[in-house]
């Protein structure tokens, strides 16, 4: 019942992963937020299978961090509701709602050891002394912190107290587990680490997770699907490759992954003239992509023709050695198997295309190529005014 | 004022002594003058004062009529006035930096009315207005001084709070099942211990040294029964005056030394009296991942 709610409710659903078995169900329904004048969240839907990780991605400002400190309790919807399990917590007090928190910032206290720390939630809940520092030795084990359970949280590095946090936020056996973009203050290194040690907890344990962040790298590798969020709304959510290989609006595609922005003219037949070729618009005629009637209505013309963008990623472009061709080689980045080629096309377009190491070889900076693009249907957004 | 000030610059005096030995060597002629000049200036009044009243008033002090009450008077306002102040203080700064911040520049302002506005305006409205069952009590006294301790107390509590996030620790309390007397008790008074240290050090200090208020109310605490008493015995007196500083300093120091301790054990903040500094982590930290 629960699911077919969030179907209906739902903006744009992608395939439901099912994870580990333990896990509780999250159910956001409809929640909105004002801030003032400002709308944080305006009508967002979104289900969480047991065991399941989701991330919510966006721009800063979207609202993915009031929708994940709603769940938290730290916040309070206007209106909507959150199920876990099938009951709604709204009313419930943060301290009763046994959620997992980990902050952006280092939020260990400072007056109690890495050991004491962990063991704070399960003093709370009147476990033993004994019992809990057991646990709490368990948990900074499990997160390879076993020696420095003595410790003050002065004494630990960045990426350390995050992992004494995440042990902290386990240890009561939360019902879900919240992370408010907890890599976000570390280096790309230890980043790194602790987010395949966040997955590989995460998966073990089966807990339901949310996971808040802006780094689109971040999000497609930790999560089971990714949520996109604009304007307080979800654009769409998917499984990460979904997300990558078939974006459900321009904003998607453009905030997911490297886009190229290609000037073209939108024909009212729902085509679009770009590199000297014609080729189809992405939902034309279909009601899942918004992309070319918002496009549509954005441009001036009211028979939905004029100058648009064309979003194509770098390896959605061809390129072949000619003499004269419509644009030359600029800049080469070696990527290991790929080489990602910038190309200066006419008219100021630069433009960047992934070609395999092997074949980048020959595209010397200065060399004249000819860019084009296979008949694949593509999005289009209203041209942007060219950055100088 | 003169004597809280006083008992305040014996306070303070300590705090350039705490500074690195090592640093000692490279000080400049000039600086070695300076310190001197200074030192001489806050020492010749005391020496003055032990000759004066020769080492012999000392013992002497103990066995004055009135002595005994005065200092008992003065120490539980002392202990009344700071169970109040911070009862009071703790809980308001606390709620103003977490769900009030627009009101911290209001708050400031209404907490230095009380050093802008004269004692003597203070005390005569509150005898003016205060109920009966209060008149002639310490409480009447405690409540007054409450008043003129909490520019101090509240600015201390203020750096505390500012010092660590204090949004994100209770919020993480919360998360983990605390309510809010357990997160005050357990996360929050821990991290400003050194501030409400420092709010206790200052409001003794006033309590201890207020003459004013106390002389036009008629109470007679221990600066009062140190100005009376002088018509009778000037040695006397003035040995009193010398002990009342130097217990006051010690009780001072004391108090910094014990909160000043555990807080640095912790990686706490440091607080020398009016400023809460926090240690650099950076330096602190662990071996590198």
């Amino acid at each position: 019942m629960t699911t077919n709610t969030a179907r209906n409710a739902g903006a744009a659903n992608g395939t439901r992963h099912e994870g580990g078995t333990g896990g509780t169900s999250v159910l956001l329904q409809n929640l909105s937020r004002s801030f003032g004048t400002t709308r944080a969240l305006d009508g967002l839907s979104l289900e969480l299978a047991p065991g399941e990780l989701v991330a919510l991605l966006g721009p800063s400002g979207c609202g993915k961090t009031t929708a994940l400190r709603i769940v938290a309790g730290f916040e309070t919807a206007d209106t909507g509701s959150v199920l876990i399990d099938g009951r709604d917590i709204l009313p419930v007090p943060a301290a009763r709602r046994d959620m997992g928190m980990v902050f952006q910032s280092y939020s260990l206290f400072p007056n109690m050891s890495a050991l004491d720390n962990v063991a704070f939630g399960l003093r709370m809940r009147k476990l033993g002394t004994g019992k809990r520092r057991t646990r709490a030795a368990e948990l900074l084990d499990m997160v390879g912190l076993a020696e420095q359970a003595q410790q003050y949280p002065h004494q630990l590095s960045g990426g350390q107290q995050q992992r004494v946090a995440l042990a902290r936020a386990l240890a009561i056996e939360p019902r879900v587990l919240l992370l408010d973009e907890p890599l976000s203050a570390l280096d790309a290194k230890v980043r790194l680490q602790l987010r395949e040690q966040i997955r590989t907890l995460q998966q073990q344990l089966g807990t339901t997770t949310m996971f808040v962040t802006h780094d689109q790298e971040e999000a497609l590798s930790i999560a089971d699907r990714v949520g996109v969020m604009r304007h307080g709304k979800l654009e769409q959510i998917a499984a990460p490759d979904e997300l990558y290989a078939d974006p459900a609006t321009a904003f998607v595609a453009e905030f997911v992954g490297v886009m190229n922005r290609i000037p073209g003219e939108l024909q009212s037949s729902g085509t679009v003239a770009v590199l000297g070729g014609i080729v189809p618009v992405r939902g034309n005629g279909g009601s899942a992509d918004q992309s070319l009637a918002e496009t549509q209505s954005a441009l001036s013309g009211d028979r939905g023709n004029g100058s648009v963008d064309v979003l194509v990623r770098p390896e959605g472009l061809r390129m072949e050695l000619v003499d004269n061709g419509n644009g030359i080689v600029t800049t080469r980045t070696f990527l290991g198997s790929v080489t990602r080629v910038g190309v200066l096309l006419h008219g100021d377009v630069a433009v960047k295309i992934d070609k395999s190491s092997s074949e980048a070889a020959a595209l010397a900076p200065g060399t004249s190529v000819a860019v084009t693009l296979p008949g694949e249907p593509v999005h289009v957004t209203p041209r942007q005014a060219v950055a100088s | 004022m003169a004597a809280i000030a006083s008992v305040e610059a014996g306070a303070q005096t300590p705090a350039p002594a705490a500074g690195p030995a090592t640093r000692r060597r490279s000080f400049p002629v000039w600086r070695w003058a300076i310190l001197l000049i200074a030192g001489a200036f806050f020492l010749i009044p005391l020496w003055a004062g032990v000759q004066f009243a020769g080492l012999k008033a000392f013992p002497d002090v103990f066995k004055q009529s009135g002595f005994v009450s005065a200092i008992g008077l003065s120490l539980r306002l002392a202990v009344i006035t700071t169970v109040l102040t911070l009862v009071l203080m703790v809980p308001t700064t606390v709620y103003v930096h977490l769900r009030l911040p627009q009101i911290r520049p209001i708050m400031e302002a209404i907490t230095i009315l009380p050093i802008v506005i004269p004692p003597i305006v203070l005390i005569i409205g509150v005898l003016k207005v205060a109920p009966g069952f209060l008149l002639g009590t310490p409480y009447l006294l405690a409540l007054v001084y409450v008043i003129l301790a909490m520019p101090f107390a509240y600015r201390s509590l203020d750096a505390g709070l500012r010092s660590f996030d204090l949004k994100t620790m209770v919020e993480a309390s919360n998360s983990l099942g605390a309510g809010w007397s357990t997160t005050l008790w357990r996360v929050v008074l821990p991290n400003i211990r050194t501030a409400v240290l420092s709010a206790t050090v200052l409001t003794v200090a006033l309590v201890l040294g207020e003459f004013t208020m106390a002389s036009l109310a008629l109470y007679v605490t221990f600066p009062v029964w140190i100005v009376q008493f002088e018509q009778n015995s000037g040695p006397v007196s003035v040995a009193a005056s010398l002990l009342a500083l130097f217990v006051t300093w010690i009780l001072l120091m004391l108090i910094v030394a014990v909160g000043g301790r555990s807080a640095r054990k912790r990686g706490g903040a440091q607080v020398a009296l009016f400023t809460v500094t926090r240690q650099d982590v950076s330096q602190t930290r662990g071996e590198p991942e």
